[in-house]
């Protein structure tokens, strides 16, 4: 019999351009964070998973050089790549630890410094992630490249348009405005977001996440340890992981990730969620708007609404706060930014504390059932996780 | 004469040579390579070291498709036990655990499923222009991406018909395949 777990403290730093601060600091300041939320000290942990893309940045060991730092040595670790779900990678690993008994408390640290190399640089790093041989070296896509295949065939087959793809956009802003851990504290216009150059045709500027540095991080413990910790564990309901086809060329569609919809279904039967109507279930979602056409293939991966319908939801305001269901109202990966490594406990970290009502009062989402979802994807739908968090003890 | 616009590699060559030239002049001020951020003045170093990337990948099972660019065909492998099709092409199908394959010719035709214009290109492929990627699937259902031979894609469309063709690309001079639009 497995054991439960629930998360016990959170952590995260302001995403951004984060020239102030090398890789082990900026991943300090969201340890320390988790460190005195959960009210425990580095002892206390019995592992720690970090979470880095990399190969932007300088240290290519991360995970020994923050654990030094960061005073977790001599702990065990390791680091783990899931591309932009590696965070949710460390998440699930820490999860089955404890659930499977070898561990009590684990530590998942997030940590992303993309600007330690200049644009085109990260440009041809994160284009190679797919696969590189067939799809980079001789076609030379980029992942708003791939994101904006999608694109091009959604709109083709639902009547969407650029100007729907970027209400995804001003939306996501809004909330950023109100997020002060956000990349973009700024509200756009619809106008300012069509103006744009484009990117990747269809996909413009400000369809696009931008490039952010910043670090997560979230403590995940057994039961017994929990209820010692805290009065208001946050549980992990549900969780699930799927894998796409490297080659996008070998994809059955390109209006969903598959590896989203599979990753949906595991979380939504674990958690005991009818996946035929889980916003009726759930209060508040982030999912992984890398780009807007992301957040509208998000919704019907997820079942929010159904498949076409996407596009409607942003079109009638249904995931602001106050519409059907509440979507990336931190900002999203659009506005609060895309620190790569740390995205997953990034989004983590802000639903335990959406759940806990401990938001900035504006972007609170009403909290009815107590349950809030993150959908988090590597690459173009190349690693799926879908998390399901909740106020109350799983049966 | 009108000046020649600049390729993104030209701008991006010329943007870090004005970065590094600034660098050098702190470092003979300072002793060391540290300067100040551009937009927040805080302290940066830049690295001594540089690693450069050129990878060595073997082809040695592939090769039979490397070989046929230059007959202008394109091959992709064929479990001889269970028929399935692999293009990429792989020697070995997971499915029947056997590497008894057969080399097949991809047919030519087929429909365009998708396509982007990579307008923000990554810096090894600065000096091109805007370039066009798509994906099509062929008449056998084999999918395949590649460059679509076509500048704007306003004079493209999801479905229409492609053909596959062997192309040398310039200005590398070596071969690959692209996606040549069928216009009526």
């Amino acid at each position: 019999m497995s054991r439960q777990v629930a998360i016990v403290g959170v952590g995260h730093s302001k995403y951004g351009v984060r020239n102030d601060v090398n890789i082990p600091e900026l991943a300090w300041e969201s340890i320390k964070q988790a460190l005195d939320d959960a009210g425990i000290e580095q002892k206390d942990i019995d592992y720690f998973i970090v979470s880095c893309a990399g190969g932007w940045s300088s240290e290519f060991l991360p995970a020994v050089v923050i654990g030094e730092y960061a005073g977790l040595t001599p702990k065990g670790t390791v680091r783990v790549e899931a591309a932009c779900a590696s965070g949710s990678a460390a998440i699930k690993l820490a999860h089955d630890m404890i659930a499977s008994g070898t561990a009590d408390i684990v530590m998942a640290i997030g940590i992303e410094k993309m600007n330690e190399s200049p644009t085109p640089t990260l440009i041809e790093c994160i284009g190679r992630a797919g696969n590189y041989f067939w799809e980079f070296e001789s076609f030379g896509l980029t992942f708003p490249g791939y994101y904006a295949l999608h694109a091009t065939a959604y709109m083709d087959k639902y009547g969407a348009t650029e100007e729907d793809l970027a209400r995804v956009a001003v939306k996501n802003h809004y909330y950023g405005a109100r997020n002060p851990k956000a990349h973009f504290q700024r509200e756009i216009t619809l106008e300012k977001a069509l103006s744009s150059r484009y990117i990747a045709w269809p996909l413009k500027l400000y369809d696009c996440c931008p490039l952010s540095d910043g670090s997560a991080t979230v403590i995940l413990a057994s039961e017994e340890v929990a209820k010692k910790l805290t009065d208001t564990p946050v549980w992990i309901a549900g969780i699930g992981s799927a894998s796409g086809t490297s080659n996008i060329s070998r994809r059955e569609s390109y209006t969903s990730l598959k590896a989203a919809v599979l990753a949906a279904e595991q979380a939504y039967k674990m958690a005991g969620v009818d996946r035929e109507n889980p916003v009726k279930y759930i209060d508040v979602a982030e999912v992984h708007d890398c780009f807007t056409i992301a957040e509208i293939m998000a919704y019907e991966d997820l079942g929010f609404c159904k498949r076409g319908e996407g596009v409607k939801l942003i079109r009638e305001n249904q995931t602001y706060i106050g519409g059907l269901i509440p979507v990336n109202v931190s900002g999203g990966l659009k506005a609060k930014g895309h620190p790569i490594g740390a995205t997953g406990e990034g989004m983590v970290a802000e639903l335990t504390k959406q759940l806990r009502q401990e938001v900035e009062r504006e972007r609170q989402a009403p909290i009815k059932n107590g349950v809030a979802l993150a959908h988090n994807i590597g690459g173009t739908g190349h690693y799926g996780y879908v998390i399901i968090l909740s106020l109350s003890k799983p049966k | 004469m009108s000046e020649k616009k600049k390729t993104q590699k030209e701008m991006a060559d010329e943007a870090m040579k004005q970065f590094y030239e600034f660098v050098e002049s702190m470092k003979k001020s300072l002793g060391v390579p540290m300067f100040p951020d551009m937009k927040t003045g805080v302290a940066l170093w830049l690295d001594i070291r540089e690693l450069t990337f050129k990878f060595m990948i073997s082809v040695e099972k592939t090769r039979n498709f490397f070989n046929a660019l230059a007959d202008g065909k394109i091959l992709a492998t064929k479990c001889k036990k269970c028929g399935e099709i692999y293009f990429p092409p792989q020697v070995d199908c997971p499915k029947c655990k056997e590497s008894d394959i057969e080399w097949i010719e991809l047919p030519k035709k087929g429909k365009l499923l998708t396509y982007t214009v990579i307008n923000a290109k990554p810096y090894s492929f600065s000096h091109y222009d805007d370039y066009i990627v798509g994906v099509a699937e062929l008449e056998n259902g084999v999918k395949v991406t590649a460059w679509v031979r076509e500048k704007d894609p306003k004079n493209l469309r999801v479905g229409m018909d492609i053909e596959l063709k062997v192309v040398k690309r310039k200005p590398e001079e070596y071969l690959t395949y692209e996606l040549v639009p069928i216009t009526q």
